[in-house]
């Protein structure tokens, strides 16, 4: 067998031992399962629901009429079904979640090694840059970014990456300077080895374990993030999201109608999936620390 | 063949500064020479400035006085000529376990120097030739193998493997066998010697071990806060050493059974606060028992200034004792 | 009395791949006021033989055999019995000691603990004099009972650790590795401690080390193990000077003596590595590495033999003149 073949093997092989470990944390796997049914209702919404359905103007039913037979979540204040509102707005969470994610583990990792890599001033400008925008309320600027760039999905997807990589910075910063003092570090360095080479081949896959991990955890920080611009009116005014439901359903005074229907299920949906990330993040922690290896 | 010395260090000095504010002059003036096939060990306690004057002239530290000089030639320290400077100077670390990565396999650790080199020719065929030189056979074996696969002194192969993969000139080995099992630690020596042998590698062994010098090493240099206190052929050095703290050094080495230990009290001092005079006088046996008084050296002792031991292959010591007796007062 | 007596002793982990067997029936013994060194490389089991007498090995292993301490058997104890025999009848100072010490602690505190839990004083401050009396009677001067670990070198540490192991006045001290990775003038002065208070406290001493030199110096009789046996053991200058067992020769070999022509360029060392407990060959344990196996070492396991009075080895090239 050709080196490639049986390096690729060695990869299978490990990814069988992650699933296997993986396997016995119970709450991990619960997470992944409710995650699992998210992404199904995500990816399966069309079938399910027209897209003329979420159209105010298409709207069939009562005015915010509880559940029945026709409407099993009842209906918002324009007639709209709410179960597929609900089930529509699976795709803007999860889309705005993972792209926004994507961004804040590339500024994160990025900026996380560089700082822990490079000694003196660059370094220290990087670490100073990651500690200022730590200590910046998230809430406050992703306001202010969001009504400077106009609220659209892929603005959003901009400003709740753009805030929540010091996080990840500081978490790869904090691996990167052990894994940096370790001797193989100086034995690259001896080798010839200049600073791409240490961050590439080096300390990126002795940080990308843990970077991974925390990356579940962001995912529900940046669904927390998508619901809250939303339900403060800074999403995107044409998309349905969890976020602008529960805006809607405030706004239009469901609560004082006791319309529980209209503001239950996007609430627990966000809980749902926030909490199944966590779970599976939480787990992945376990499986991959370090410590036990 | 060149007849310069391969690796050289002139007036060497690198200091640090510590936490406290203070400079501690880890290198504090050394003359030393490495010739083309030639072993010498570097023997001194913890503190000495062993570790650092290896380091530097390994390019790692800058150093703050005196030049490292490569085949005759000053070292720089720009990019491509540190880089350049690699391929003909290598390191072997104390702890094989820390000095591979434990996610790259035997293969990728050996291949490493060549890809950042971007060594043109047949990778493979050069990994297979550096793991054959280190006894690992057949060396198709121990490509896919992780380093927590293999036992200690097979880490340490292939460390060795990794450095010689560059066809380097210089090997600098930091405490190449302490954290090896005894049993194991006579094949790695064996290995150093049997490249020099073949391939005229010089080697630059750093270690507190005085055995281990007299089982390798053609010559030794003995530290002792920063100076080079006594140099010479191992023999010599080992069986008639002229330095006092060399005497003490061997007195306690227990391999060595025909002397009277001579147990120095204290520690050692701290490179921060260099005592005035030798700076080995605080402890000095020689001095505390009158033997200097005697030779009348000993207010050179306390006060005078040793000049730095200038680097050749003779048996030489700085120590005003051991001068008078040669005869040989400086200034 | 005999001080310290291992009859037949066993202990076997339970792993995760199956039973390991760490030490397969080791007996040894030590007199009062005598110094006893067991030598050994990784996987010997010489750590493994520390712990056991004081019955601190995990809860994972199983422990056969007898430990006689006083003529009492440690294994057998109640667990009251051996809380006061631990550190007041026998004490260790452990390999790593160097990291053992509490970072956030004061020396004086931590010396003093011992002496508080054994009720060896009865208030804080009586435990804290005596802390400073044991410090000097490890060289080292009392007020370092007022700093802090990293303040200390790592001679002083080793020191610390060994206040700490007198602090009951216990009959037998251990010392697992006492100068490994300390300097070789610091390591001679922790050597000439230990052996000052062998001789002037009375105590019995075992040295656990891998260099067969610094037990040599030390020690009266010296055990050399492999592989969870002793493979040879005897007064220690015979031992040293006409060793019977390959290995020992073989690890004598690896530290030469300086001034020895012979050790020129021709450094010794055994092909292979220690072999891993839980993975041993037939036979002899040694026979793939031994320079002088002969076919029934493949096949025959061989126990200690006398070799000359009071020395015996484990290997067949011993004459069996007397079976023991």
């Amino acid at each position: 067998m050709s080196a490639r073949a049986v390096r690729r093997a060695r990869q299978r092989a490990a990814l069988g031992r992650f699933w296997s470990s993986f396997r016995r944390e119970r709450a991990g796997l619960v997470g992944l399962a409710v995650l699992a049914v998210f992404v199904l209702l995500a990816l399966t919404a069309p079938l399910l629901f027209s897209p003329d359905q979420l159209k105010v103007t298409e709207a069939t039913g009562d005015v915010l009429a509880p559940p029945t037979a026709g409407f099993p979540l009842g209906t918002d204040e324009s007639g709209r079904s709410v179960l597929a509102l609900v089930v529509w707005g699976t795709r803007v969470s999860l889309l705005v979640g993972v792209a926004a994610t994507v961004i804040s583990m590339a500024i994160g990792t990025f900026v996380g090694i560089s700082s822990g890599h490079y000694r003196g001033v660059p370094g220290s400008v990087l670490e100073r840059l990651t500690d200022w925008f730590l200590v910046i309320p998230f809430l406050p600027l992703a306001i202010a970014l969001a009504t400077v760039l106009g609220s659209s999905l892929l603005n959003v997807i901009v400003v709740i990456g753009v805030t929540s990589w010091p996080g990840t910075a500081r978490l790869v910063r904090a691996q990167t300077l052990s894994v940096e003092a370790r001797p193989y570090l100086e034995r690259a360095r001896v080798l010839g080895g200049g600073h791409w080479h240490q961050m590439s081949r080096h300390v990126l896959p002795n940080v990308m374990p843990l970077v991974l991990a925390n990356t579940t955890l962001t995912v529900a920080i940046a669904i927390l993030s998508e619901t809250t611009l939303s339900f403060l009116g800074l999403g995107d005014p044409f998309r349905v999201s969890w976020g602008s439901m529960l805006d809607s359903a405030f706004s239009t005074g469901a609560i004082s109608a006791g319309a529980w229907w209209y503001l239950l299920p996007p609430g627990l949906c966000v809980v749902a999936v926030v909490l199944a990330f966590t779970l599976v993040g939480r787990a992945m922690e376990n499986v991959l620390d370090p410590r036990e290896r | 063949m060149n007849s310069r010395p391969v690796l050289e260090a002139a007036g060497l000095s690198t200091s640090f500064r510590t936490r406290g504010g203070k400079v501690a002059r880890a290198v504090d003036g050394v003359d030393l020479e490495l010739a083309h096939g030639e072993i010498v060990a570097l023997v001194g306690e913890s503190g000495c400035g062993k570790t650092t004057l290896a380091r530097t002239l390994l390019g790692l530290e800058r150093p703050s006085g005196g030049q490292v000089l490569v085949g005759g030639v000053p070292l720089r320290y720009d990019g491509r000529a540190l880089k350049a400077f690699r391929r003909r100077v290598q390191l072997v670390l104390q702890d094989p376990t820390g000095s591979l990565n434990p996610r790259h396999t035997v293969y990728e650790a050996v291949a490493e120097g060549l890809r950042v080199h971007g060594v043109a020719g047949d990778e493979q065929q050069r990994v297979v030739d550096a793991l054959s030189r280190v006894g690992m056979r057949p060396a198709e074996r121990y490509f896919l193998r992780y380093p927590h696969e293999l036992s200690g002194g097979q880490r340490q192969r292939v460390v060795i493997a990794g450095a010689l993969v560059l066809e380097p000139e210089v090997l600098v080995a930091d405490e190449p066998v302490s954290s090896l099992d005894a049993s194991v630690r006579g094949e790695i020596l064996a290995l150093l010697l049997q490249l020099r042998d073949e391939l005229g590698l010089s080697v630059l062994v750093v270690t507190h071990d005085l055995g281990l010098a007299w089982n390798i090493a053609d010559r030794i240099a003995v530290m002792y806060l920063g100076r080079i206190v006594e140099s010479g052929p191992t023999e010599q050095v080992l069986s008639d050493p002229s330095h006092p703290y060399t005497r003490a050094l061997l007195s306690v080495v227990p391999e060595s059974h025909n002397m009277e230990p001579v147990v120095l009290a204290g520690e050692p001092p701290d490179p921060t606060r260099m005592p005035a005079g030798c700076r080995f006088h605080p402890r000095c046996p020689q001095l505390a028992s009158g033997e200097a008084e005697a030779a009348g050296v000993a207010d050179d002792c306390r006060t005078g200034s040793l000049p730095v031991l200038p680097a050749s292959k003779e048996h030489a010591a700085a120590c005003f004792l051991s001068m008078a007796r040669h005869g040989m007062l400086t200034d | 009395m005999t001080l310290l007596q291992l009859d037949d002793v066993s202990v076997t982990y339970r792993t995760a791949d199956g039973p390991v067997p760490a030490v397969r029936g080791v007996s040894l013994d030590l007199e009062a006021g005598s110094t006893l060194g067991v030598a050994g490389e990784s996987g010997s089991g010489k750590s493994t033989v520390a712990a056991t007498v004081l019955r601190l090995n995990p809860a994972s292993s199983t422990v056969t055999g007898r430990v006689l301490l006083d003529g009492e058997d440690v294994l057998k104890m109640s667990f009251g019995q051996l809380r006061a025999v631990r550190w007041a009848e026998a004490s260790i100072v452990f390999q790593g000691a160097l990291h053992s010490l509490n970072p956030l602690q004061k020396i004086g505190r931590q010396v003093a603990e011992p002496v508080l839990l054994h009720g060896q004083a009865d208030t804080r401050r009586g435990a804290e004099a005596m802390a400073r009396e044991l410090l000097g009677q490890v060289g080292l001067p009392p007020r370092l009972a007022s700093s802090y670990p990293h303040q200390l070198s790592g001679g002083q540490k080793q020191r610390v650790m060994i206040a700490m192991a007198l602090a009951c006045g216990p009959r037998l001290i251990i010392a697992d590795e006492p100068t490994t990775a300390l300097d070789v003038m610091v390591q001679a002065q922790v050597l000439d401690l230990l052996t000052g208070l062998v001789r002037d406290l009375g105590v019995g001493l075992v040295v656990i080390s891998h260099d067969l030199s610094v037990l040599g110096t030390t020690c009266d009789r010296l055990a050399v193990m492999y592989a969870g046996r002793v493979v040879e053991e005897g007064p220690s200058a015979d031992v040293l000077a006409r060793a019977r067992h390959p290995y020992t020769r073989a690890l004598s070999a690896a530290y030469p003596t300086i001034g020895d022509p012979a050790a020129r360029f021709s450094p010794r060392g055994l092909p292979g590595d220690p072999p891993w407990p839980g993975d041993l060959p037939a036979g002899c344990p040694f026979h793939p590495r031994c320079p002088e196996a002969v076919d029934v070492c493949r096949t025959e396991d061989v126990r200690l033999r006398l070799a000359a009075p009071g020395h015996r080895a484990a290997c067949v090239h011993v004459a069996a003149e007397v079976a023991t």
